[in-house]
């Protein structure tokens, strides 16, 4: 599959802002921190930044933006339409619990707990568009939604670390602790969505995908054009299948170890502002190790389409 | 509406194909072009189409494919278009309600003005029978040709699709595959019509028909050339000569 740039942003940018929201309206839920004002501007202003950000991306994808509306009215039947709906209602009470927080230091918890909910609801979405696609074997497993939500989860707690730790836990680092938890989860479950989706058989074969098994082995003998089209450039993508191992380590790299070792080795730190940095260090690694993994996510899928193409399973 | 029809519709018009006549000539693709491009929704566009590169929408695509190898191997001409599956994922998927099934005949289509180019539904579709256009920026895929179909202006027998009505072989065949006793349910009920990758569930209205068994070889010598010289003669003369 393709990997459009667009849709790579989004759902990086746009899960950390929502796991940074959930997060942070989470442990205010439970009372693991307070709602220090400065903590909530910056974390919950992030957030609110980057969902936007990410969502305003997405609509790069659109090829008729003008109707991106009308994206919200087929929630009965669609996860992209779900996605859409949940996404406009989080901004709801996650914007007033932003304004209670910052401008008057406390959090009510009905606020909190609509925001948590359609923080995890709006990335559950999004999981599901992929997971729900039977054509493409590699997204159609049950990882595939829990690997979303668990990295946004993760990379959330760090951007939570960064932004709001310094005000909030000069005694317990909870956003710390939560992301040297959660980012080892994440990739745990990436790692066994890897495994699966690579010994998983394949849904479909040349020979089922043309009714000719029967005659013995099937190859593609003539396109039916000579030069490309959209759907050989949408689904017929398979450049990234040559480095895909090394990608993998590269996003577990970035992704996993260097900002766990950062964010360590800050919880230790002497000074805040060193740990500051670190932390920063580690929020910018794990970004990019799961704009990686994103990347990976689309490169290494096969669409049944691409059989009608040459490919002899997919 | 994206949801699925309630009910199976009482007509289920479809295409059935016919892998053993198919000549691979491509007047279908042709004709279905010519008649889509000024037909329902926007023109069919073609990109660079004398450049180095071009590229176009098109709604039905003949593919070639070789199978089995040696003597037993046959060429098989394969047009693919959209198969109106029963459990079509490309219509439930669509966040616009641009994409639906008619609930009277189970023809697929899409609503061209609600269409936001998403491209979802060409991912939710297994056979690659839908092309997002590279001009209009809306999702398009074959129709039945439904303005030609129910057009009350032409004659009864020019309201079939465009491909069935230009194929030179009759390899195509349009009728409603709901009725056990149409044409094309007699068709595939004698041929062994099949689904393309049923495993997958889509129930695909279309039909293929496999092509007919027996070696294409047979009648073919394939042995060595026979010695004509003890036959003597001039023939036999000349084949000693040039041997």
């Amino acid at each position: 599959m393709q990997p459009a740039p667009s849709l790579l942003l989004f759902s990086t940018l746009s899960g950390a802002g929502y796991g940074l929201l959930f997060v942070l309206a989470l442990t205010v839920l439970l009372g693991i921190v307070p709602p220090a004002p400065l903590a909530g501007l910056l974390g919950l202003g992030t957030a609110l930044v980057m969902i936007t950000a990410g969502l305003l991306t997405s609509l790069g994808h659109l090829r008729r933006k003008e109707r991106a509306w009308r994206a919200i009215s087929q929630w009965r039947s669609s996860w992209l339409s779900r996605e859409g709906v949940a996404a406009l209602l989080t901004f709801l009470p996650a914007g007033l619990l932003a304004l209670f927080w910052v401008l008057d230091g406390r959090a009510p918890w009905p606020l909190a707990l609509l925001t948590a909910a359609g923080a995890a609801a709006t990335v559950f979405c999004t999981g599901m568009i992929y997971q729900s696609l039977p054509p493409i074997p590699r997204w159609h497993q049950p990882t595939t939604t829990p690997v979303y939500l668990c990295l946004a989860l993760a990379t959330g707690s760090v951007l939570a670390a960064l932004l709001a730790g310094p005000w909030v836990e000069p005694a317990l680092p909870a956003f710390h602790l939560l992301a040297l938890l959660t980012l080892p989860l994440a990739w745990a479950v990436k790692w066994w969505g890897w495994r699966s989706g690579d010994a998983a058989a394949p849904v479909a074969t040349i020979g089922s995908a043309t009714g000719l098994a029967g005659f013995g082995k099937v190859r593609l003998l003539e396109p039916p054009h000579t030069s490309s089209n959209y759907l050989m450039k949408e689904m017929g993508f398979r450049v990234a299948r040559k480095h895909a191992a090394k990608l993998r380590h590269i996003a577990l790299v970035l992704g996993l170890a260097v900002p766990w070792l950062l964010i360590l080795v800050a919880t230790w730190a002497p000074s805040p502002w060193f740990a500051v940095l670190l932390t920063a260090l580690a929020a910018a690694a794990t970004l990019t190790g799961t704009l990686v993994e994103r990347w990976l996510f689309f490169a290494e899928a096969k669409h049944t389409m691409s059989l009608y193409y040459g490919e002899q399973a997919a | 509406m994206t949801m699925l029809p309630a009910a199976p519709s009482p007509r289920r018009l479809g295409l059935v194909i016919d892998l053993d006549t198919c000549v691979g000539c491509q007047a279908c693709v042709v004709a279905c072009k010519e008649w889509n491009t000024g037909g329902y929704g926007a023109p069919l566009a073609d990109e660079q189409a004398y450049g180095a590169g071009p590229s176009g929408t098109w709604l039905n695509r003949v593919h070639g494919f070789e199978a089995g190898s040696g003597a037993d191997g046959r060429m098989v001409h394969f047009p693919k278009s959209c198969l109106h599956c029963e459990n079509a994922h490309c219509v439930t998927v669509c966040p616009t309600g641009a994409s639906f099934k008619r609930a009277s005949d189970g023809i697929v289509l899409v609503d061209e003005d609600k269409c936001i180019g998403c491209g979802l539904c060409a991912w939710a579709c297994p056979y690659g029978a839908r092309e997002l256009d590279g001009q209009a920026g809306v999702m398009k895929k074959c129709t039945l040709c439904v303005d030609r179909i129910g057009a009350a202006d032409l004659p009864e027998s020019e309201r079939e699709p465009a491909c069935v009505r230009t194929c030179p072989t009759t390899a195509r065949h349009f009728g409603d595959l709901a009725d056990p006793d149409s044409k094309v349910s007699r068709l595939v009920a004698e041929r062994g019509g099949f689904d393309l990758m049923a495993e997958l569930g889509y129930r695909p209205t279309n039909k293929y028909l496999p092509p007919r068994p027996g070696r294409r070889s047979e009648g073919r010598a394939d042995s060595e050339l026979e010695d004509a010289s003890p036959n003597g003669g001039f023939l036999g003369w000349l084949d000693k000569v040039l041997s």
